[in-house]
């Protein structure tokens, strides 16, 4: 292995996983808020939204990120006559397959949640908002953070394939950085680090949440 | 005023697609009466409280309480909800609320009451059923019995003209029962409206001022406790309340 040359990529592979972390971001932001509304349309079965709804979750679900992005980054404009620009479609791109993955993480939450919940709480004169914001999102929070951690991680992974739409991501760099010099090994060793450096600490903060929002409400 | 807390249910009917479980039903509970239910599993006793509180939708008659009707599709179905108070079967307290929070909670955000006069009368609520050293632990950490004297005071603590309570002891242990029971029959005592549907023919014996003997969804007999326990007009509430004395001959062989 070559050090020194691992040294002067260093500055690289730093701005690429910035890159990264700020796509992934609000990505990630995007597929919580995408996630919460559709679960919320399927969950509670309305009218129309919820055909849509339940399309929109298949065909992210199972289409490759790749061509989601292809699709919006080269066919959209043609179609469409303008474009949007590569980092958009990233954040875009993340936050819609992401929000499919959300919105069943979510509903099963919500299916999770005792319906007698519900009953109780609409018997002591609460809203069926209130009876949402009180009782059953909190819960349904609860029982979802699990798989919302897991998709987090899946997400951040997935973007590893912006490097196709020109975006200058860890992968690009590394693709970069062998096709230039050919320091294959030290470059694909980087790229783990990075990748670890970036989803390692939300694996254990994951952890630590889910069991202490577990132990506060169901003490399981 | 002077209706102030009388229930009037007339003619009422509930079924499931073709199966009918409460077929013209009428009932008529006075302010301060105690009203036992009692029947066979299955006999609509349960759900008669669940149509009581517009929980389900009802395919005839109609339940009035006081001078508005309880219609679960209705838009003050939650204003007619803050007058029921109930208390289910299943324990169901909010699991991620401690115990005050699950008391004060309906007060503060549906009545909109001040939280520090809401907070003071659910400690003194939970005093009064015996908890008020567990106010800030979770539901998790309760007995059964214990969490169902919570679920009691949280009901009450929205003032309800009404209590329905449905078959509140039939999931607890044997030695729990009383701890629950003996807060319903001070109650009782208090002049409280109730309408409770139970299993235990001692405590309805206790708690009533008149017996509600259901089955197939109608009224089958009713009548004062001593009455009705002692020498049961009907055939049918004879045949029921010897399946009750059948286990206690056996116990003295």
């Amino acid at each position: 292995m070559d050090f020194g040359a691992m040294a002067e990529y260093l500055p690289l592979f730093e701005q690429a996983m910035w890159l990264t972390l700020r796509i992934g971001w609000v990505g990630i932001l995007g597929s919580l808020v995408i996630g919460l509304i559709v679960a919320m349309i399927t969950h509670y079965k309305v009218p129309v939204l919820y055909q849509i709804s339940l399309f929109y979750i298949e065909l992210y679900r199972n289409t490759p990120l790749l061509i989601q992005l292809f699709f919006m980054y080269f066919a959209l404009p043609r179609v469409f006559g303008f474009g949007i620009d590569a980092e958009m479609c990233g954040m875009l791109g993340l936050a819609l397959l992401g929000g499919a993955y959300m919105a069943e993480s979510f509903r099963s939450g919500l299916d999770a949640v005792e319906p007698i919940q519900t009953e109780s709480a609409l018997s002591l004169g609460m809203t069926k908002w209130q009876v949402m914001r009180y009782i059953v999102l909190p819960q349904a929070v609860t029982l979802s953070i699990q798989s919302f951690v897991a998709n987090v991680i899946f997400l951040l992974k997935e973007t590893s394939v912006f490097s196709a739409i020109s975006l200058m991501d860890l992968m690009f760099v590394a693709k970069d950085l062998i096709g230039l010099y050919y320091k294959t090994t030290e470059c694909l060793v980087m790229l783990v680090i990075f990748y670890l450096i970036i989803i390692l600490p939300v694996s254990i903060l994951g952890t630590v949440v889910e069991r202490k929002l577990r132990y506060g409400a169901f003490g399981s | 005023m002077a209706n102030e807390g009388v229930l009037r249910i007339e003619g009422l009917r509930k079924a499931y697609g073709d199966n009918v479980v409460i077929d013209g039903l009428d009932l008529t509970v006075q302010p301060g009466e105690v009203v036992v239910v009692i029947g066979p599993s299955g006999c609509g006793k349960s759900t008669l409280l669940r149509c009581i509180n517009g929980l389900e939708e009802i395919q005839g008659g109609r339940i009035m309480l006081d001078d508005a009707e309880v219609d679960g599709r209705s838009k003050n179905i939650a204003q007619i909800r803050q007058k029921l108070g109930m208390v289910f079967q299943s324990y169901d307290l909010f699991p991620h609320k401690t115990i005050i929070d699950n008391v004060t909670l309906s007060p503060i955000i549906v009545q909109k009451r001040p939280k520090a006069e809401v907070v003071a009368e659910g400690e003194a609520l939970l005093d009064r059923v015996g908890l008020l050293d567990k106010r800030d632990d979770y539901p998790r950490q309760l007995s059964g019995g214990q969490k169902q004297r919570v679920a009691i005071a949280r009901a009450l603590a929205m003032k309800p003209e009404i209590m329905l309570l449905d078959e509140i002891t039939a999931a607890l242990d044997p030695e729990m029962v009383h701890e629950v029971l003996d807060v319903i029959l001070d109650l009782a005592r208090e002049g409280k409206t109730m309408i409770i549907v139970t299993h235990e023919m001692s405590f309805a014996r206790a708690v009533a001022d008149r017996v509600i003997f259901l089955e197939g969804g109608h009224i089958v007999e009713e009548g004062i406790p001593e009455q009705f326990f002692t020498n049961p007009k009907t055939d049918r509430a004879r045949a029921f309340l010897r399946t009750f004395e059948f286990d206690a001959v056996r116990s003295h062989v």
